[in-house]
């Protein structure tokens, strides 16, 4: 719009009022699309907790999946389920976390910033690739043939938690200020006492952060276990060598069933994981919030 | 005061060891290896999904992508079915996501007052973290039968005369669902895209147009959106290329039919979604090598988006530093 | 070079005193534009010598160099010899991280890291290995900073509690710990209050007994309370319109305000310019 008729369009009173009545809607829109996702949030989760409440109880945590009970009435537990999420997250954070943290020291501390831009790329599109080809991947380059197994499945999380590992770690590393580099260098110190000794200990806190929130993001993948991790036996099983139990394939195998007692175990479960991952972002952000300020107001 | 006595520097400990301090060059080798990986790994995965879906690329070659016929009885498979799906699903989705994404995004940036704005957005941001299966599974249990029983019927009585809605709405699995889904998805992340580009128009071109007397509306149509144009198309791009590669929500609401049909209502499948209904086994290998083809097609797809958004925002860039 | 000690303060040039940098038609580039051209002077041992000039006239870049600072810089490079101790600080095979223990630097805005006073003083002891009587060591260096009478009783503190003259004292107490034999400071009180300043300059003059001190500073009134020696550095244009710093008089500090021997060392001491 040019400044002329904006100016010319200013004079008439008509057209003030018409621009007012365009605007009024157009506030009232996105007011009203704004509101919308925010309600919809609140029915999926208040869906959620109100479906999945019931299903809650102490065998809901301590049992198996047993399927002895008739159309209606099946007791089910996700114990192993748990196990199975907790050993293949675990894994995959051990996996993740050292690479992505040594990649993001290479990134910013010693690559030259064109070198650090261009190498950067290459994370920002794995980032993109779909969870579900990163899936038939793995499947393709360690199940096939040989069998799936819990650690294989936490083999293709540690590959969807990589680039978001290395993008926080390298905020956070960007955020230390150079002069304590800088009086790290000027007593002497190698480069690499510098990163371990200074630099680090300043950034753990944001590399935490940053961890604990892209666990959360693949603690509810799905996809990249379909292939490798899906097939587990209905007991629970500490050995990531087998294929576990998990919670979100608890999820998609229950909900596709037409018992409603089965369903409602898929209730139980979905709430479960949400509580989790919604805890940890937001317990994640708020610490985040706060050791930022301090990297960067403390001075 | 005693003083440690300093001799004169011997000129030989001023003199390197080599190149590179030993321990410098250890912490460099490992962290060098570490930023490759990424590389390494999209490598990796291009070469293996090739190498194992090129049994199916060797037998049916680009017409793979034209032929709709997915039959595993005969051993023959195309994906046409599914590029139409995931046409359909993703680009409905997109035009739905979009204007709320934008208007979202507006609300936050220009609209809601201050304090509003961090909350709101916060839980705009959880919309994200919901993970797709229990979206999905809120898909077919709650929204699904909603949709059947309020929404369905009203669209079938006023657009019953497009392709669209032509049958009565059927309980069960829909297209429909799915892009309903796939929107709720793209949403915010579109939204917090346009949000950043918001907020970095320049503070003295949205002062000259409120200093001319424009309203806010005229100052987004005017200002905002033809500065931040390319970022929207960046985002949505980017948004598109989520919708196309989500599996889970999708094969739990979709119906994995083996149709290509406009009618909304009916059960359909996307390319995504057909590789995650085959999870318990395929039959035969040039099954399995068809079904990885279908993953080497979105790998494709997901390498196009990323790049051409990079384009864009990386043209944009250079275009708003020389401005 | 003979070794004799010379008496305080400096009056005639005549006194032949230890060398302890020669510098040599110094020239330092950042990519294609000069910081500073053909530098050439000595600084001598157990003096403070100041290095003065407008901004811009490179008295930074200059410093950075002797102790190769400077090398994290991507885009530098210099030619030209710093003999420290007849040994060529910007010879190929010199180590810069071996050179910086000997010649340590203080910053102009206090950096202490976000640890405690006592771990900031031995972060560097810690490195070098110097660990036996880490204690004692941190104690000496502290009290010649000046600063361990304020601080004796809470070492386990964090140093970011101290205020900004106290920081800067820490700085050159963890500077001093590990035993160097120069002391760069780049003007280490403009951050500071004028009393902070005062302290800090009255350190300076106790640390010459023991180190060589290069200090550079913005502020005359400054160099002429401190320095036994004095640089002066102004800016000069290449013949293609650039503009550089160059050494324009070096001599005692007196000369250089009293009577000094070029016009443009006159014009700025005595406030014509800059």
């Amino acid at each position: 719009m040019s400044d002329t008729a904006l100016t010319t369009r200013t004079l008439t009173s008509e057209h003030r009022t018409r621009r007012r009545i365009v605007n009024w809607v157009m506030e009232g829109l996105a007011t009203v699309a704004a509101l919308a996702a925010v309600a919809l949030l609140v029915i999926v989760v208040g869906s959620v907790a109100k479906r999945g409440a019931g299903a809650l109880d102490v065998d809901f945590f301590t049992k198996t999946p047993s399927f002895l009970g008739g159309f209606g009435d099946q007791r089910s537990g996700i114990a192993n389920a748990i196990v199975g999420t907790f050993l293949i997250v675990g894994l995959a954070v051990l996996m993740a976390l050292p690479v992505g943290v040594l990649a993001a020291i290479y990134l910013n501390e010693f690559a030259p910033k064109r070198v650090s831009s261009a190498m950067t790329v290459a994370f920002d599109v794995l980032n993109g690739v779909p969870a579900i080809v990163i899936g038939i991947f793995v499947f393709v380059f360690i199940v096939a043939g040989h069998g799936q197994a819990g650690i294989k499945g936490a083999f293709a999380l540690a590959i969807l938690m990589l680039p978001l590992v290395t993008r926080s770690t390298q905020e956070v590393l960007a955020l230390v200020p150079d002069a304590m580099r800088e009086a790290s260098l000027a007593l002497g110190a190698p480069r690499w006492r510098t990163t371990l000794n200074v630099v680090l200990p300043m950034a753990v806190g944001g590399i935490i952060t940053g961890a604990t929130l892209a666990t959360a993001r693949v603690a509810g993948e799905t996809a990249p276990l379909l292939f490798t991790t899906s097939l587990a036996a209905n007991t629970v099983s500490w050995n990531p060598t087998e294929p576990l139990a998990s919670i979100p394939m608890f999820i998609f195998t229950s909900a596709e069933q037409a018992d409603p007692s089965l369903q409602e175990q898929a209730w139980g479960a979905a709430l479960v994981l949400i509580t989790f991952v919604l805890i940890a972002s937001i317990v994640a952000r708020t610490f985040g919030l706060r050791s930022r300020r301090r990297l960067t107001g403390g001075r | 005061m005693a003083t440690v006595a300093r001799s004169i520097p011997d000129p030989a400990a001023l003199r390197r060891r080599g190149r590179l301090n030993a321990g410098d060059a250890l912490l460099y080798g490992i962290t060098l290896a570490a930023a490759l990986s990424a590389l390494v790994l999209l490598i990796l995965i291009a070469r293996e999904i090739v190498a194992d879906a090129w049994p199916a690329m060797k037998e049916f070659g680009f017409g793979f992508l034209t032929s709709r016929t997915w039959e595993p009885t005969a051993d023959v498979y195309g994906a046409a079915t599914f590029l139409f799906g995931t046409a359909l699903t993703s680009f409905a989705a997109l035009l739905l996501a979009a204007p709320i994404s934008i208007a979202i995004a507006l609300f936050l940036t220009e609209l809601a007052p201050r304090w509003l704005r961090g909350p709101v957005g916060a839980l705009v941001e959880m919309l994200a973290s919901v993970p797709s299966v229990v979206l999905g599974l809120w898909g077919i249990l709650v929204m699904g039968p909603w949709i059947v029983d309020h929404v369905g019927p009203f669209l079938h009585r006023m657009l019953g005369w497009t392709p669209f809605f032509k049958t009565e709405p059927a309980a069960g699995p829909s297209i429909l669902s799915a892009i309903l889904i796939l929107t709720i998805m793209m949403v915010p992340i579109i939204s917090s895209i346009c949000r950043e580009l918001f907020l970095n128009v320049p503070r003295d071109l949205k002062e000259g147009a409120l200093a001319l007397g424009a309203t806010r509306w005229e100052l987004v149509r005017g200002v905002i959106f033809p500065y931040a144009r390319a970022g929207i198309a960046a985002a949505m791009i980017l948004g598109l290329g989520r919708a196309v590669g989500e599996a889970i929500a999708v094969t739990q609401v979709i119906g994995n039919n083996e149709a290509i049909t406009w009618n909304l209502f009916d059960p359909g499948d996307t390319l995504a979604s057909r590789i995650a209904s085959l999870y318990q086994g395929a039959t035969t290998k040039l099954q399995v090598s068809s079904l990885v083809y279908l993953a080497v097609i979105l790998l494709a797809f997901s390498l196009v988006v990323n790049l051409l958004a990079r384009v864009i925002v990386h043209r944009v860039g250079q275009r708003h530093a020389n401005a | 070079m003979q070794h004799i000690e010379v008496a305080e303060p400096a009056s005639s040039a005549a006194v032949r005193r230890e060398t302890v940098f020669r510098i040599e038609n110094l020239s330092a580039y950042y990519g294609k534009a000069a910081a500073i051209r053909d530098v050439s002077f000595d600084i001598y041992g157990k003096t403070i010598t100041a290095i003065i000039g407008p901004s811009g006239c490179g008295k930074s870049t200059f410093i950075r160099c002797l102790n190769r600072m400077n090398d994290v810089v991507p885009s530098f490079r210099s030619d030209g010899k710093i003999l420290f101790h007849e040994v060529d600080l910007q010879g190929k095979d010199v180590d810069p991280v071996s050179v910086r223990r000997r010649i340590g630097m203080v910053f102009q805005r206090p950096n202490p890291f976000p640890k405690s006073i006592f771990d900031n003083v031995a972060y560097g002891l810690r490195i070098l290995g110097m660990k036996d009587n880490l204690e004692g060591r941190v104690e000496h260096a502290l009290k010649r900073a000046a600063l361990w009478d304020e601080v004796s009783d809470r070492l386990k503190d964090s140093a970011l509690a101290l205020s900004g003259g106290q920081q800067q004292r820490l700085c050159i107490a963890r500077a001093i710990a590990i035993e160097p034999d120069v002391i760069l400071l780049d003007e280490p009180a403009s951050a500071l209050d004028p009393i902070a300043t005062a302290s800090i300059e009255d350190l300076m003059h106790e640390l010459k007994e023991d180190y060589t001190i290069v200090i550079v500073t913005h502020n005359m009134q400054q160099a002429a309370r401190v320095a036994n020696m004095t640089a002066f550095f102004s800016i000069s244009g290449g013949e293609d319109g650039s503009r550089h710093g160059v050494l324009v008089e070096y001599d005692d500090t007196e000369k250089i305000f009293t009577n000094p021997s070029e016009k443009r060392t006159e014009d700025y001491v005595t406030g014509r310019f800059g």
